[in-house]
């Protein structure tokens, strides 16, 4: 930057020469210096004053179009907006596999108050005590009379409490549309459905959420308003589920159980027709949890998915069926059963004792306990481990209901040859009675693994082959023998529909350690007809105790199987079985056509 | 040669005071506030009645008040006027100082009429909130220490300024009133835009904004709630902004009526902050688009006198004066049109409060003064050959 000076030598040397004050030439200097810069300055103010009067007219012109548009958009009555507006209201319906609707919406009204509107607020008040007489007064009062601008009182009205709330005639008292997931079927197959309950609330619409089984599991699709039209088609069957809940629910008074589970499953295609849990709820009404008591006391608690129990001797068929496909033995091989087996502080031991060997077959029909662990030892842990792992007994199952993914079963980390020996005969391995099912459909299907799902499917779903045909028809024929000569001989064979089962009846562990003496879970796992399994039936009682007898019976053989059976009695013709009567018994009717 | 002898007959030596300020005047200007003011008065009779209700008052009891507040405005602000440049300059500092000094005091002295904000002192007739007067006071001295600044050799006025701009926001902030605190700071920027900026300055300007709005926004929830109501896609329609859209809506272009609005019965903030929404609700589209056009003409003739204007005090401190109005009319139109997140901010001239019309009136006086045509030495640059 060159600077010019002020006192210019060149017009101030000649002008003292002359004898002229060079003071005059310096401030002349100094003037038009200034003004030079005054105009330099207005230039640039110009401009710039011209971009600030540009960026005002665009400014107001855009205020002013912005106004235009939304003056020319529709008002929307009464304070309506388009937030409420796009909470999706319709949630898709929910039907059984026949087309029977098992969720659908309700359209109803939420009640709240502007209480600064209220023309007469104690009047009000009273009124509404009236049509609600749970409401608290003093809470009314003080929400009601207060400051605030906006109250709810009541999520859903009936439209007779509408009515009544309207003839109060309180224009402070105001309505606002809900949506309302409805389960007009009760608490027929509530723990399948789950429950929903309001999201993002606004004035005038609610979002519906669910809470908990199919309805969370499938909450994406159903509240994508694209399937309003297209409802969720589940693979129950609503006559069967309703069939099976009243006889489990009989079963379970009548065996005196605190709780009972039972699933009712597809052989080839894994679908669950029925699956019910007691006690049970209304998921209209969906009652909170206690959080003072154990989570498996709720009615909340899905004992068919949720409930990780030992199932006890129902998992030896699994030890031999895998035996018989190795060929390490056939259902005629001899083994022996001396017991106890000692190992270490543990000894395993049988309730009878039939002798000092036993075929494979009898040990399955009499359930031996010490014979099975024989077996197991011969197999091995490792490839134990394996063949349940095919089964899908060590994982979580993939069933449609939001609890289902974290159930994981309960096995030792360390996979020991005591521990190979007790999961042989059901002790020391924990599943869901799901778990069960899914893993005897792999018998009844001929040795295809399968998926349990709750949603329709068409055809047969078989997975990989875990066993072979053969080794499956073996593990039938001694499954049948149970029925017939074994711990399910008593109660579990149902005329025309040959039934195939295993009985298992476990110590409950005790929380401290150890098991309880007098109380059990009492399964049955079944399958029928068993010439050609279409459908396997598991039935778990809590703590059941029959006490119709002498003394009183815990095992399974007088605890699940008779409801197993009563289950099979009623179903069966409801799933369009036809019994195979026996020739014998026909024999007083003539066949007029063959 | 009677002179000579007897004297010259005693004549004035200027033009008389009315007339000459009738001559040099921005009477459109003048008839712009004037109709703004008369529209204010009018949404008044609409949009205080509710209130006036609440607190139990003669229904016209705050459009009464508005007229003898407005009349007062209108008188100060002829009077203002009519003064001369270097007189402005004289009052403005003195105001200035003034309202400084009251600002100060304010967390000791002032009151909150239970709004959570300390802003006002409560006099016996009613309250005055002293930032509304320093804004115009603030204007004028930053403009002069600006202007100062642009002599050879002058004093270093825009530091000092930027000095008093800070402290003056600081206080503001503390109240906190970030609406004022932000016109404050915009007044000042203008001038420096005008004073001649540099750009490398301005975009770091912009950065410190944006990052003094993030601050807010991080620390005050209750910036943070009303910025977030503005950038939610989903309009609650209970909040001010719902009432405030659907207003506008249910005008559409001619209104639903005189007196047939609803959302002033549902806006606490009806006669204040969001009487465009009235306006537009009973109104309709017309008379918003005929405010807007009100505001602009005001603001663009202003700026286009002052395009002219050689003197740089008076260019800067009109232009801070005009460009000050200006935003505030446009932010507060622009929160009820949802352009912008709400803010308190009043609309000049048109929205209910003693304070606010009177400290227009100054500024608005201050502002006609500055835009006043008068001789700018044109002569000198013919007789220099310049070219303009």
């Amino acid at each position: 930057m060159t600077r010019t000076p002020l006192r210019p030598l060149a017009r101030i040397l000649p002008a003292r020469e002359r004898g002229e004050n060079p003071d005059d030439i310096q401030r002349e200097n100094l003037r038009q210096r200034q003004a030079d810069e005054r105009d330099r300055q207005r230039v640039r103010a110009e401009g710039r004053l011209v971009v600030l009067g540009v960026f005002f007219f665009c400014a107001f012109v855009t205020v002013g179009a912005r106004m235009g548009v939304l003056a020319m958009t529709e008002a929307e009555e009464p304070v309506a907006s388009a937030a409420s507006a796009r909470i999706a209201m319709q949630r898709a319906d929910i039907l059984d596999r026949k087309g029977r609707v098992l969720a659908t919406n309700l359209e109803t009204y939420s009640l709240y108050a502007h209480p600064q509107q209220l023309v007469n607020a104690s009047e009000a008040i009273e009124e509404l005590l009236k049509i609600f007489p749970d409401l608290d007064r003093e809470k009314l009062t003080k929400v009601l009379t207060g400051k605030r601008k906006f109250v709810w009182i009541k999520p859903r009205i009936s439209p007779e409490q509408r009515q009544a709330v309207h003839d109060i005639g309180d224009p402070g008292l105001l309505f606002g549309r809900r949506e309302m997931r409805l389960y007009p079927n009760g608490p027929i197959a509530a723990h399948l459905l789950g429950g929903a309950s309001f999201g993002k609330q606004g004035v005038n619409a609610a979002e519906v959420v669910g809470v908990a089984g199919v309805e969370k599991n499938f909450d994406d699709y159903l509240r994508d308003p694209g399937n309003a039209d297209a409802p969720l088609v589940l693979s129950v069957d609503l006559t069967i589920q309703a069939v099976l809940e009243r006889v489990l629910d009989a079963g379970q008074r009548l065996m005196h159980a605190k709780g009972a589970a039972a699933v009712l499953m597809d052989v080839h295609t894994g679908e669950v027709v029925a699956a019910a849990s007691l006690p049970d709820f209304d998921p209209n009404d969906r009652p909170q949890l206690d959080p003072t008591r154990p989570a498996e006391d709720s009615p909340l608690f899905n004992r068919v998915v949720q409930g990780v129990y030992e199932l006890g001797s129902t998992f030896k068929i699994f030890t031999m069926s895998q035996a018989i496909d190795m060929g390490l033995v056939t259902p005629e091989t001899e083994v022996d059963t001396r017991g106890p087996i000692r190992f270490g502080r543990f000894a395993i031991n049988d309730s009878h004792r039939y002798g000092a060997t036993m075929t494979v077959d009898k040990i399955i029909t009499k359930s031996s306990n010490v014979g099975t662990a024989r077996v197991a030892q011969m197999i091995g842990g490792a490839r134990q481990k394996e063949f349940l792992e095919g089964l899908g007994l060590l994982e979580p199952t993939p069933f449609e209901i939001a609890e289902a993914s974290g159930v994981r079963p309960l096995y030792p980390q360390n996979w020991s040859e005591l521990s190979t020996m007790t999961i042989s005969y059901g002790h020391g391995i924990s599943t869901s009675p799901l778990h069960l099912a899914t893993a005897y459909a792999t018998i009844a299907n001929g040795g295809y693994a399968v998926s349990p799902t709750l949603l329709r499917k068409t055809g047969p779903q078989h997975g990989p082959r875990v066993i072979s045909d053969r080794a499956a028809a073996d593990a039938r024929m001694m499954l049948r023998h149970v029925v017939t000569d074994g711990t399910a001989r008593r109660f579990g064979d149902v005329p025309g529909y040959a039934v195939a089962g295993k009985t298992g009846t476990a110590d409950k562990p005790k929380p401290t350690g150890g098991y309880y003496e007098d109380k059990v879970v009492a399964t049955f796992a079944s399958m029928f007809p068993v010439n050609d399994p279409k459908y396997v039936l598991v039935v778990s009682l809590d703590e059941p105790t029959e006490t119709v007898g002498l003394e009183q019976r815990r095992e399974a053989g007088w605890t699940a199987v008779p409801v197993a059976a009563e289950v099979i009695v009623r179903v069966a013709p409801l799933l369009g079985l036809r019994p195979d009567v026996e020739p014998g018994q026909m024999a007083g009717i003539s066949l007029t056509a063959n | 040669m009677t002179d000579m002898v007897y004297g010259a007959v005693p004549r004035e030596t200027g033009e008389a005071v009315l007339p000459k300020w009738w001559r040099t005047l921005d009477k459109w200007t003048l008839v712009c506030i004037f109709l703004l003011f008369g529209v204010g008065l009018l949404l008044g009779l609409a949009a205080s009645v509710p209130l006036a209700e609440r607190n139990g008052l003669d229904p016209f009891y705050y459009v009464q008040r508005q007229a003898m507040f407005g009349s007062a405005a209108m008188v100060v602000m002829l009077a203002v006027s009519m003064l001369s440049p270097d007189m402005v300059r004289r009052v403005g500092a003195l105001g200035f100082l003034i309202s400084f000094l009251a600002l100060v005091a304010l967390p000791f002295l002032g009151t909150d009429f239970g709004k959570g904000a300390i802003r006002w002192y409560s006099i016996g007739f009613g309250s005055v909130q002293p930032s509304e007067f320093l804004k115009p006071g603030f204007v004028v001295v930053a403009a002069w220490l600006l202007a100062a600044a642009q002599q050879v050799g002058g004093p270093p006025g825009k530091t000092w300024s930027f000095i008093l701009c800070a402290a003056i926001v600081g206080m503001l902030v503390a109240q906190p009133d970030f609406g004022q605190a932000s016109l404050i700071l915009f007044g000042w920027a203008v001038m420096y835009f005008i004073a001649g900026a540099p750009m490398l300055l301005l975009v770091a300007m912009a950065g410190i904004t944006v990052l003094g709005g993030a601050f807010a926004y991080t620390q005050s929830a209750h910036v943070a709630r009303r910025i977030d109501g503005f950038l939610a896609t989903e309009l609650d329609p209970t909040t001010q902004l719902g009432f405030a859209a659907n207003a506008i809506r249910s005008g559409g272009l001619f209104g639903v009526g005189v007196g047939e609005g609803q959302v002033k019965w549902s806006l606490p903030d009806a006669h204040t902050d969001f009487i465009i929404a009235v306006a537009a609700e009973e109104y309709g589209l017309v008379l918003v688009l005929v405010v807007i056009a009100l505001y602009m003409m005001i603001v663009l003739r202003s700026l286009g006198r002052l395009m002219r204007e050689r003197d740089p005090f008076i260019r800067l401190a009109g232009a801070g004066l005009a460009c000050t109005f200006g935003v505030q009319a446009m932010i507060n139109m622009g929160v009820a049109a949802r352009l912008l997140p709400a803010k308190g901010m009043t609309l000049p001239f048109v929205s209910y409060g003693g304070s606010s019309l009177i400290a227009g009136g100054i500024a608005m006086g201050m502002l006609l003064a500055f835009t006043r045509s008068r001789a700018q030495g044109q002569i000198g640059d013919i007789l220099r050959g310049h070219r303009r």
